[in-house]
This record gives C-alpha cells, sequence and structure tokens, in this order.
C-alpha cells in the first residue's frame, strides 16, 4: 500500500485526522513516514485501525515532546515490516493538558514507553496497566522533560 | 548517624510447595551485563514473574541534548550504546543531517559503512565473549571464550585507535561527513585483520556447537514469538532470529548500503540459538561489506561541512526527522527536533536494548533461574541505551 | 494459608536525614574503625615496638604485611558503564591483571578493592554504599574515569552524583572518558604503592600525586 492509496483510507475512516502532505508524497520503503495528526480522543482507536487495516505491527517507539506554552504533544511511530509503510501518529493534548489514553491494550511495547512518558513529562496515561516512574526513583519529585525542569535541578547532598 | 536496620520479616511457610519467594537480582551482579535489577518471583526454582527495574545509569542524555551544539554532542551520543559507539553516533548525525538536507560525500559514506561495520564485529564479539562467561562462570569454562573473543576484538580496537585516537568512545561522526580520515596503511591492516577474524570465529563456532552444554542452555531456552516480536518492537538479532526479515540496511539503506550486496541472516526457531546462530552470521556478512567497502573506496572529501571553527557553527533548519540505523542490537534511532539555533530542540533516543529489554517480562515466566542469565545474555542488553 | 512472602525491602537512603553536602562530608571523613587490630594485638606489637632494636620487627612485619596486600588486591567487578567495558579488557589477557594478583571477585564479601567504573547516578548510589559496606576492611577504591571522578561529561544532568567521593572514600582517580586499560593499570600500581605504605594504624597517608 503506498502513501497515497493509506492517506486515503485514513481520511474516509478517519475524518479528524490530518495527514501532513509532505510526508505523504514519500515512496514507502525508504524509510520516510506518513505524518498524521489525530485528535486525543481518537489516539488508540486509531492505531488498532493502523494495526488491523494496514498492517503497521511493528511498534517502534512513543514519547512526547514539550512545546512550552502549546503544551504537550505525545508522538508514536508504528511500522508495517513487510511492506515499508511507517505511520508517525501525533497528537496534542493541548496546553495544561497531562492525560492521554494509553496505547497499551493495543502493542504492547507501549508499556515501557509510556512509563517513560510519565516519568519524564509527567502524562497519564489512562488504561495502562502500571503506570509508575521507570528510569527515575520511586520518590523523585518533578518531571525531568518538561521544559520548565532545569538540567542541574540540586538534589542534596549528592549535587 | 547510623544506619537503620532493615525491617525483620516474619515468613510463614507451608510445606505444599506453593510458596513463593522474591529474590532479587541485584543492579551488581556477576554477569557482566551492566546495572539492572530483576525482581524474581519464584516457585521452587521457576520464575514465575519477573519485574524489571531499571535506570540505575540514566544519565539524562535527552535533557542534556538540549544544551549541547551539533557539534559537541556526537562524542556524548557515542556513550548511550557504549558497546557499539559508532552506530550511536551515526543515528544523531544522520537526522541532524535529514532536518538540514546535508550532503554527505560519497567517501565520507563509505567511510561511515566501513566503521559502522568493523563496529559490530567488535560489538558481537564482546557479546560472545560476556554470554559465554556468563553461561560458563569466570573461572570456569565461560572465561575460554570470553578471552578468546577479547583477543580479537582488541585487535579491531587497535584499527580504530589508529584511525580516530580512541579504543571505546569516539567522535569520528561529524554533521556533515566524518572527521578524520584512514591513514595509509590502514586498509591493508583492516583486510589482515578481518581475515584472521574470519578464520577464527569459524573455530569458536566448531568449540561452542560440539558442546553439550552450550546446546542444552541455548536451544528451546527464551522462545519469542513473531508476533510478540513485532507487538513489542524489538529489533535487530532478536526479530530476525524469529523469523522476521527484516534488516533496515535492505528495507531502508542508508548511506550507500544499497552498493554491496550481502545477505541478512534469518531463523525461524526463536530461542537463545536461534539468536546466536543470527549474530555469528552477521559476523561473516559484515567482514563481506568491508572487504567490498574497501575495494570501492572512491577519492573525495571526507565531510561535507570541515574545518570546524566554533562548537556553534553547525546550525539546523527548523524541522523534524527520526533517522535509524541497523545497530548490533537492532534499531537505534534518534527522533530530532530542530529549531533554527545551534542546538536541538528535542532529542530523544529511541534505544535498541530498551524496546529489546522490554520483552523480558514476557519471555522469562516458565524458565528456571539458570536460564535468566542465559536469556539475558542472548538478549544483549547495553544498559547506556536502555537509561540514556 | 496464606503465604505472605519476605519482600526484600532496602532500607530508606540514609541521605534523607542529611540537610546538605557539608554534613555529607562530615559523615564521611570518619574511616572506617575496622581498619585498626584489636587492641590486644596492639598493645603487644607497641609493646615489641618500645623494647630497643624491636623495632626492626615491627617494621619488617609491615612491610611483609603490606606486601601480601598489595600483592593480592581481588577487585569486585562493579562495572557501571562504559569504563566497565575498559575494565575487562583491562581484566581480559592483554592488559592481564591477574600478573598482579587481582583476581576479579563478584561478591564483594570476598574483595579488598572496588574499582568503580562508570558514572554513578543517584538511584544508583545507596546500592554502591551498600555494596561498600559490606567489603571487609582494610579496603580501597579506585575511582576509574571522569564520571566516576567528577560527574564526568554528565555533570550537569540532574540524576547524577557528581563524583563517586561523595559517596564512599576514594584513594585513586584515573582520569579518562574512558581511561584505556594503560592508565587504569597505571592508577593500579599507584595504588599498590600506596598499600605498600599501609599503616597498623589505619591512618592513610595524604595524597601524594605523583607528576611524571
Amino acid at each position: 500500500m503506498t502513501h497515497e492509496q493509506a492517506r486515503t483510507v485514513i481520511g474516509e475512516r478517519f475524518g479528524g485526522a490530518q495527514v501532513d502532505p509532505t510526508s505523504a508524497e514519500a515512496t514507502v520503503g525508504r524509510g520516510v513516514p506518513l505524518t498524521v495528526t489525530v485528535p486525543v480522543d481518537q489516539w488508540s482507536a486509531f492505531a488498532r485501525f493502523a494495526k488491523e487495516s494496514l498492517g503497521c505491527r511493528f511498534f517502534s517507539f512513543s514519547t512526547a515532546v514539550d512545546w512550552k506554552e502549546q503544551g504537550l504533544e505525545v508522538v508514536a511511530r508504528i511500522d508495517n515490516l513487510d511492506t515499508g509503510l511507517s505511520i508517525f501518529m501525533k497528537t496534542k493534548l493541548g496546553p495544561g493538558v497531562s492525560a492521554c489514553p494509553s496505547l497499551v491494550p493495543v502493542f504492547r511495547g507501549a508499556d515501557w514507553m509510556e512509563r517513560e512518558c510519565y516519568d519524564m513529562f509527567g502524562i497519564r496515561f489512562d488504561g495502562h496497566p502500571d503506570l509508575r516512574r521507570i528510569l527515575l526513583g520511586d520518590d523523585w519529585v518533578g518531571h525531568p522533560l518538561l521544559k520548565s525542569y532545569a538540567v542541574d535541578t540540586p538534589h542534596p547532598p549528592y549535587r | 548517624m547510623t544506619l537503620e536496620a532493615a525491617p525483620t520479616t516474619r515468613v510463614e511457610l507451608d510445606y505444599s510447595g506453593g510458596e513463593r519467594l522474591t529474590m532479587n537480582m541485584g543492579p551488581q551482579h556477576p554477569s557482566a551485563h551492566g546495572v539492572f535489577r530483576a525482581i524474581l518471583t519464584l516457585e521452587g526454582e521457576t520464575v514465575v514473574a519477573v519485574d524489571a527495574v531499571i535506570g540505575y545509569l540514566h544519565r539524562c542524555h535527552e535533557k542534556l541534548s538540549e544544551t549541547l551544539t551539533y557539534a559537541q554532542y556526537p562524542s556524548i551520543a557515542s556513550k548511550t550504546d557504549y558497546v557499539a559507539a559508532m552506530t550511536s553516533e551515526f543515528a544523531y548525525v544522520m537526522a541532524a543531517e535529514t532536518i538540514g538536507k546535508i550532503e554527505v560525500p560519497k567517501r565520507a559514506q563509505y567511510l561511515r559503512v566501513i566503521a559502522a561495520e568493523l563496529q559490530r564485529i567488535a560489538s558481537h564479539l564482546l557479546w560472545l565473549g560476556t554470554w559465554c562467561m556468563d553461561m560458563g562462570g569466570a573461572l570456569g569454562g565461560g572465561a575460554t571464550i570470553f578471552l578468546y573473543a577479547i583477543r580479537e576484538r582488541e585487535t579491531i580496537l587497535d584499527l580504530f585507535e589508529s584511525l580516530v585516537g580512541a579504543r571505546l568512545l569516539y567522535g569520528f561522526y561529524q554533521v556533515g561527513g566524518t572527521r578524520y580520515d584512514i591513514p595509509s596503511g590502514w586498509a591493508d591492516a583492516c583486510r589482515k585483520t578481518i581475515d584472521v577474524i574470519d578464520q577464527r570465529i569459524g573455530e569458536y563456532e566448531g568449540l561452542l556447537e560440539d558442546n553439550p552444554f552450550f546446546l542444552a542452555r541455548a536451544q528451546g531456552v527464551g522462545y519469542i514469538t513473531r508476533e510478540l516480536a513485532e507487538d513489542v518492537g524489538i529489533a535487530g538479532p532478536l526479530l530476525r532470529g524469529s523469523g522476521v526479515n527484516f534488516d533496515l540496511r535492505k528495507s531502508a539503506p542508508y548511506s550507500s548500503y544499497e552498493d554491496f550486496t550481502f545477505t541478512v541472516p534469518v531463523e525461524t526457531a526463536g530461542d537463545c540459538f536461534a539468536r546466536y546462530r543470527v549474530r555469528m552470521v552477521e559476523f561473516r556478512e559484515s567482514i563481506k561489506i568491508i572487504r567490498q567497502a574497501l575495494d570501492k573506496l572512491p577519492d573525495g572529501p571526507i565531510s561535507s561541512r570541515p574545518g570546524l571553527k566554533s562548537v556553534a557553527q553547525t546550525r539546523i533548519p527548523k524541522g523534524e526527522a527520526y533517522s535509524r540505523v541497523e545497530g548490533p542490537r537492532g534499531e537505534v534511532g534518534c527522533y530530532l527536533i530542530a529549531d533554527g539555533s545551534a542546538k536541538p530542540y528535542r532529542m530523544k533516543w529511541r534505544g535498541a536494548s530498551f524496546s529489546n529489554l522490554a520483552v523480558l517480562p514476557h519471555i522469562i515466566p516458565g524458565h528456571k533461574v539458570a536460564d535468566v542469565v542465559a536469556i539475558m545474555g542472548s538478549v544483549d542488553p547495553v544498559f547506556g541505551e536502555v537509561d540514556r | 494459608m496464606e503465604i505472605k512472602p519476605p519482600v526484600p525491602t532496602i532500607p530508606a537512603p540514609i541521605w534523607r536525614n542529611i540537610k546538605d553536602l557539608q554534613e555529607w562530608e562530615q559523615l564521611h571523613q570518619k574511616r572506617p574503625e575496622g581498619d585498626k587490630h584489636s587492641a590486644a594485638f596492639e598493645s603487644i606489637t607497641e609493646g615489641i615496638h618500645s623494647f630497643p632494636g624491636g623495632f626492626v620487627v615491627t617494621t619488617v612485619a609491615d612491610s611483609f604485611l603490606n606486601w601480601a596486600r598489595k600483592s593480592s588486591v581481588w577487585p569486585v567487578t562493579f562495572g557501571l558503564a562504559c569504563c566497565a567495558i575498559e575494565m575487562m579488557a583491562t581484566f581480559a589477557s592483554r592488559f592481564d591483571v591477574e600478573r598482579l594478583g587481582m583476581v576479579p571477585w563478584a561478591s564483594p564479601r570476598h574483595s579488598d578493592l572496588m574499582v568503580v567504573s562508570g558514572t554513578v547516578t543517584i538511584k544508583m548510589a545507596p546500592m554502591l554504599e551498600r555494596i561498600y559496606d559490606q567489603m571487609p576492611d582494610p579496603k580501597w577504591a579506585v575511582s576509574m574515569g571522569s564520571c566516576a571522578n567528577s560527574g564526568g561529561p554528565f555533570r550537569h544532568g540532574y540524576h547524577v552524583v557528581k563524583g563517586v567521593d561523595r559517596v564512599i572514600p576514594v584513594d585513586v582517580y584515573v582520569p579518562g572518558c574512558p581511561p584505556p586499560p594503560e592508565s587504569l593499570l597505571n592508577g593500579l600500581l599507584l595504588l599498590q604503592d600506596q598499600i605498600a605504605q599501609f599503616r597498623r594504624t589505619g591512618r592513610r597517608p595524604a595524597p601524594n600525586p605523583k607528576v611524571d
């Protein structure tokens, strides 16, 4: 399935999703993903659709970006290993919002990735079976990758 | 000021054999994989559940990258996958070049391929040595393969030392090309080294595969189904050992990999032995690629942006890209968002070992405690990538 | 019958009770008491030493014991990060440390030396201190690599301890990122020189950096 076909199918099924036009011109299999911006409430529905209908069963990664005033954005990338189609899903959470549906029911690999997003950004994923900090200690205060957190925040007595 | 005494707990045992023991395989343990804590729940000798605790090496790479420029960061990037430092730098540099649409000269692309494949051989040698040492014991038979493999690895590190100046962590890749060119005589030394390694890999294979203990510990252990592999997102030899024919060097070729002929080993058994076979064949394929690259190495500049005058010289325009590299452990990726200045806005490392380790809680339950070590060795995690 | 399994809990780290770095340093200035021999042994050796000519016996005994200590320093394999790979290369056959008597040993209870190779993070620091406490005296510590010396390239990170000497007392610092095996061997030989001056009173010589 080429990017054009995928774009048509997505347009039919998910009216709210916007496909990035520059990525839709790329050739499948050369590593350029199809970038799709999905509204938050359709996040896991779109992931399930991509897994079942578009064959994107490989969960590459999921992370978040802090766009200061515009709020947080969660991104995820899933691949179809047989045809080379990659979909780069993005969803903007909006300023002040830090909750997002979880992809764990769809992809088991989202487990640790979402725990890391929670750890670093404070995003709570609804439907995650075991949301706790993964990289930092359980008693850490603050979410480091937010732009409001300084990289050299002191932590007595070690630093 | 005194340390508080550990709280005493009462344990009530019933002798029907149903009690469960929680055992801590703590961040310091003899299996030489680094700082990883696995809290195993045991029923007798069988593992029932695994809670993997990571983060003991979280060195704030992603936050630090926002404070370091594109010229400063590649040396730090090598410290993510420190066993295969060349491929780690590759991902970051390629991401910056993709956003900035920076051309890399052909000679630099070939040099990058040679370095990456040499690094793959060195990394697999270390994997072989430490895996066999874990299964055999440091003072027992395991040290045999460890010492042989480290001996071969030292010859490759000598090549890197004459090329870059460093043995383990380099700053070889820069945005636009590579930093150093190969000195005279290096190509011949490289050819001699890989010829020797080619012959010795055959000896180690014979040594291991004739050993019934090795076969008993590796076959049938740590079975990963194809469906689980894709769902969790593991890549590299783990994915190819479970029957999925996916190698980034073939599916999404980067840096002139399409100019070289090589095959991608795929095994369907899905156990530790299959992953071992995949990596042993990868040795030989990497040697093939290096020979072809050395034969066809074109002349030309080694960087489209030579002569670094200041650390803030490289500015990448606004944009984002995700570049991925087939590292020895799988897909190492760098998702970079640039905002026009000399420092990235956000950088995310997609560490191969992070996704590979995530499969452990799914495959270990049902195995014995001794198999945990064999499985962890065949998964081959590097904790710089896991914790970043 | 409901079985309550024992859950291994790590006790809360002591640093919670400490206000700042200065208080922590004071805690660490005190060397472990176990460096000293028992009081009876001390009184006997004092007696021999003060006897006319007795100093020959005690100094020869000291040199002999220190030679024995430095010739069989067993490091505990405490590899944290990239320096661990270079430490493993040092322990392997090309840069053999076994010819110096150093057998890497996984259990801290049976080792003399802790080579801290790699970055110490805030999550790992209590574990590191615990392993160091589990080692019997006399024990030494070598800080390998710039991360263990001072935090290294990650010094400004929020989760990195600025040097392992904020956690344990260090005897030799080996610089490098990572230090090649030759540097680590140099550091271990300097440590052997330090051990040769180890006094029975448990007082260690002040740092005497060799400039060469």
